[in-house]
């Protein structure tokens, strides 16, 4: 018996990079913006979501999402409320998203009727941030409720994220939420992040999140 | 807790690459981590004997190697290793760094192998 080293030098996720560098080409392509939304369960993405889905809409963008989650497609019937196509990806107990579900979930749609593609993670901070997408953006969430240093407690998935969003300011005062903190710590993380103070009940900060999606699609179409 | 798909897609790309070597068994897999990718070792030890019983990787050990993470800094024109994930400062003139250079790597080295008799007598 012979012992040999072989060298691989290969990435573990190989199939996964390969299928979201394929996707993030026809994105490309088609001339869609995509956003992949990562947060805890329980931070809003689903409420910031819908508005997101339903202003972009009003202002005559032609919108679409994917929205991943263990079971169920609660949020998928939530979201299609906006008017705009919604698919429920149910991972059957995965806790992320992989370039090959969102892959399947798109069959049908044509991507280049769209302007925003939004791809709502499985609420979870450490997972999602090791599988890519063929997203251009990745928007990493936090609710005021959260605590301030969540940043600094999955640096892994904030330091990944290009964008990121600060949910339910309207109840800031209310539960005692240090904005100056979550800003330095986010910044810690994420040096030069632009982030959004939001409400999706209210909807301030919608505003701001919305020309920001309009410069990058328009960034986006020139490149 | 995603090391179980990690783990899974590591023997499939050691299985893949022992196509070369037929009736070849695996020793050890090494593996490059980065800091920043997002996974534990212990979690890949203990899920990596059940994603490789009955394959041909089994029994074989699991070798981790972590990569710091590494950023460039702009001020110092300089790649500089950053020695907490709690601040991405530059550790010399503690400009705030952002271009990462090193720290996301998920790779299989290598693999030790031991062949079988036929393939070497070829």
């Amino acid at each position: 018996m012979t012992t040999r080293i072989v060298e691989l030098r290969q990435g573990i996720l190989k199939k996964n990079d390969e299928l979201a560098r394929e996707l993030r080409g026809r994105f490309v392509g088609a001339g869609v913006l995509v956003l992949n939304l990562v947060s805890s369960p329980g931070t809003g993405k689903t409420a910031f979501l819908e508005r997101t889905l339903r202003e972009l809409r009003e202002g005559g963008a032609r919108v679409a999402a994917l929205v991943g989650d263990l079971e169920t497609d609660n949020d998928a019937r939530r979201l299609a409320a906006s008017g705009a196509p919604v698919r429920q990806i149910n991972t059957h107990g995965i806790c992320h998203l992989e370039a090959e579900m969102v892959g399947k979930h798109l069959e049908g749609w044509e991507l280049g009727a769209l302007d925003f593609l939004f791809i709502e993670n499985v609420g979870n901070l450490v997972c999602p941030s090791s599988y890519d997408l063929g997203e251009k953006i990745r928007v990493a969430l936090l609710s005021v409720t959260e605590g301030e240093d969540k940043p600094l407690k999955y640096p892994t998935l904030f330091n990944s994220a290009d964008a990121a969003v600060i949910t339910k300011m309207d109840i800031a005062e209310a539960v005692g939420f240090d904005r100056e903190a979550a800003l330095k710590n986010l910044r810690a993380i994420r040096p030069g992040i632009r982030v959004f103070e939001t409400s999706a009940k209210s909807g301030s900060g919608m505003a701001e999140w919305l020309e920001y999606l309009k410069e990058q699609r328009a960034g986006k179409t020139a490149s | 807790m995603h090391e179980l798909s990690i783990v899974s897609s590591v023997v499939d790309v050691v299985i893949e690459s022992l196509a070369a070597y037929p009736g070849a068994r695996v020793k050890e897999v090494r593996l490059r981590v980065g800091l920043l990718a997002s996974v534990v070792e212990d979690s890949l030890q203990f899920c990596y004997g059940i994603a490789t019983e009955g394959t041909a990787l089994d029994g074989s050990k699991l070798v981790v190697k972590v990569l710091p993470v590494v950023m460039r800094c702009e001020s110092c024109a300089a790649d500089v290793e950053i020695a907490s994930l709690q601040s991405f400062r530059c550790p010399r003139c503690d400009a705030p760094v952002s271009d990462l250079r090193q720290g996301r790597e998920m790779e299989i080295e290598s693999i030790e192998i031991d062949e079988a008799e036929e393939t070497v007598k070829q």
